[in-house]
């Protein structure tokens, strides 16, 4: 790895002002498990790393008023055993322990990989199906967009240079909606990820939020197959057929490792199915 | 104006001592262990936090040490496997490796020990799923898993009988 210079600033305000002043040369660092690889092999560099580790505000997380709050140094180990989150939304705990290895766990953020923009990644199209939100630091005050927002393509972000995600708010499922999170694939990373919530009376769907991550270049919500759903049997098997088609056409596919465009599209179309199914039957908040 | 550092004091403790070294904020730790502390227990393999073959204890907890960087353990405990042979005799986990000939090459070993090290902290008595789940970040190309499975549960048991 080339060199790089380390600022440890105390606080957030410390923290922007460190990356206005080395500008297109620095680049937040907080667990390095994805940025650190990168710049092993050379495809980035930055005279230097500012360490999000040494902000005590950016600790941890927390629930109040029907949110959980996890702050940017808040490891998915952190996120995974956490008390609140468990009791509150078991669904991202499990999703949580199922990121990688446990030693990537123990050390990356839930932060820090939705600023990455890995595609291939789990946390996105998790969050999205909460329909969380992101706080940002900026030199011109704070501002918040929604997850949805905040990833515009593969490794790329909405933020500029000199913003900071201090923390990712995720309000609860609304009350009797359930979720669940299917995931598939061969390699270390996951070829795709679907998740499913749902609210069901009389079996039939009166709310539902589909989304999709690591097929396409970025976690996706699926708004028109979900406006399929609205108000359809939950045992509608053609109608879920035609959920998973929306979702296979709305996926962007692209031929690469973990197989074909076709390939992905055949997955997709199938693991929406499931992912409903999953939800309706044994779905958590 | 927050001080750009080029070179960190990292003051820790490996295996029970105190350390105090000097390194460039890129430096890994695997490389901090291995060139600067002369402990050659950890091994870069992947250099991707893929296969586990660098594994270390940090606080306790398993860490790629391949990847992350060697100021990341500034007054932390690091345990390598180095660590688990007190008074050059083996301990319990490494003897029940051996017993169930939970080894071939021995490559992926020290990782492979330490992770179960900390999976039994933390859960002294895993059932057969436990222990595949905690253990499948660390890769093993020769035994086929099964006999590591083995050596873990044999050495919980010794632990909880003892």
């Amino acid at each position: 790895m080339k060199p790089f210079r380390l600022y440890e600033p105390t606080t957030i305000n410390e923290t922007v002002a460190t990356l206005s002043s080395l500008s297109v040369g620095g680049k937040l660092y907080a667990g390095g498990t994805e940025l650190l690889l990168a710049m092993k092999t050379g495809l980035l560099q930055y005279e230097g790393l500012v360490n999000v580790k040494s902000v005590p505000e950016l600790d941890g997380v927390s629930f109040a008023d029907d949110t959980l709050t996890i702050g940017a140094r808040a490891t998915h180990s952190m996120v995974e055993h956490s008390a609140d989150v468990l009791a509150h939304a078991p669904l991202i705990a499990s999703v949580e322990h199922r990121i990688a290895n446990v030693r990537v766990r123990n050390v990356g953020t839930v932060v820090g990989n939705l600023c990455f923009a890995e595609p291939h990644s789990d946390p996105g199209a998790l969050l999205l199906l909460y329909e969380a939100v992101v706080d940002i630091a900026s030199p011109s005050g704070p501002r918040s967009v929604s997850v949805e927002e905040l990833v515009v393509g593969p490794y790329e972000t909405s933020l500029a240079g000199d913003e900071l995600v201090t923390h990712v708010r995720v309000p609860l499922l609304p009350t009797g909606m359930r979720g669940a999170y299917l995931k598939f694939g061969y390699h270390h990373r996951p070829t795709l990820g679907v998740g499913a919530a749902v609210t069901v009376v009389d079996g039939k769907f009166v709310d539902v939020r589909l989304t999709l991550g690591s097929a396409p270049p970025k976690p996706t919500r699926l708004r028109e197959a979900e406006t399929l759903l609205h108000g359809a049997a939950t045992d509608d098997g053609a109608v879920a057929t035609e959920a998973g088609r929306i979702a296979a056409e709305a996926c962007d596919a692209i031929d690469d490792l973990h197989g074909s465009a076709e390939y992905k599209r055949h997955l997709v179309q199938v693991f929406v199915q499931r992912a409903l199914t999953e939800a309706v039957e044994r779905g958590v908040k | 104006m927050v001080e750009a550092k080029e070179k960190i004091t990292v003051s820790f403790t490996v295996n029970g001592g105190d350390v105090e070294i000097q390194v460039a904020p890129e430096m890994a730790l695997v490389d901090m262990l291995r060139d600067g502390l002369l402990l050659k227990g950890a091994k870069r393999s992947c250099d991707m936090q893929v296969c586990g073959a660098c594994t270390v204890l940090v606080d306790g907890v398993p860490v790629s040490s391949c990847t992350v960087p060697a100021f990341e353990v500034r007054g932390k405990s690091v345990t390598t496997i180095e660590g688990l042979a007190a008074d050059d005799r083996l301990a319990g986990l490494t003897d029940a490796f051996i017993d169930n000939a939970a080894i071939q090459c021995g490559f992926c070993t020290p990782g492979m020990v330490l992770a179960a090290k900390s999976l039994l902290d933390s859960n002294p008595d895993p059932s057969e799923d436990e222990i595949k789940d905690y253990m499948r970040g660390n890769i093993c190309r020769c035994t086929g898993y099964k006999k590591i499975v083995e050596a873990i549960r044999e050495a919980a048991d010794k632990a909880v009988q003892a």
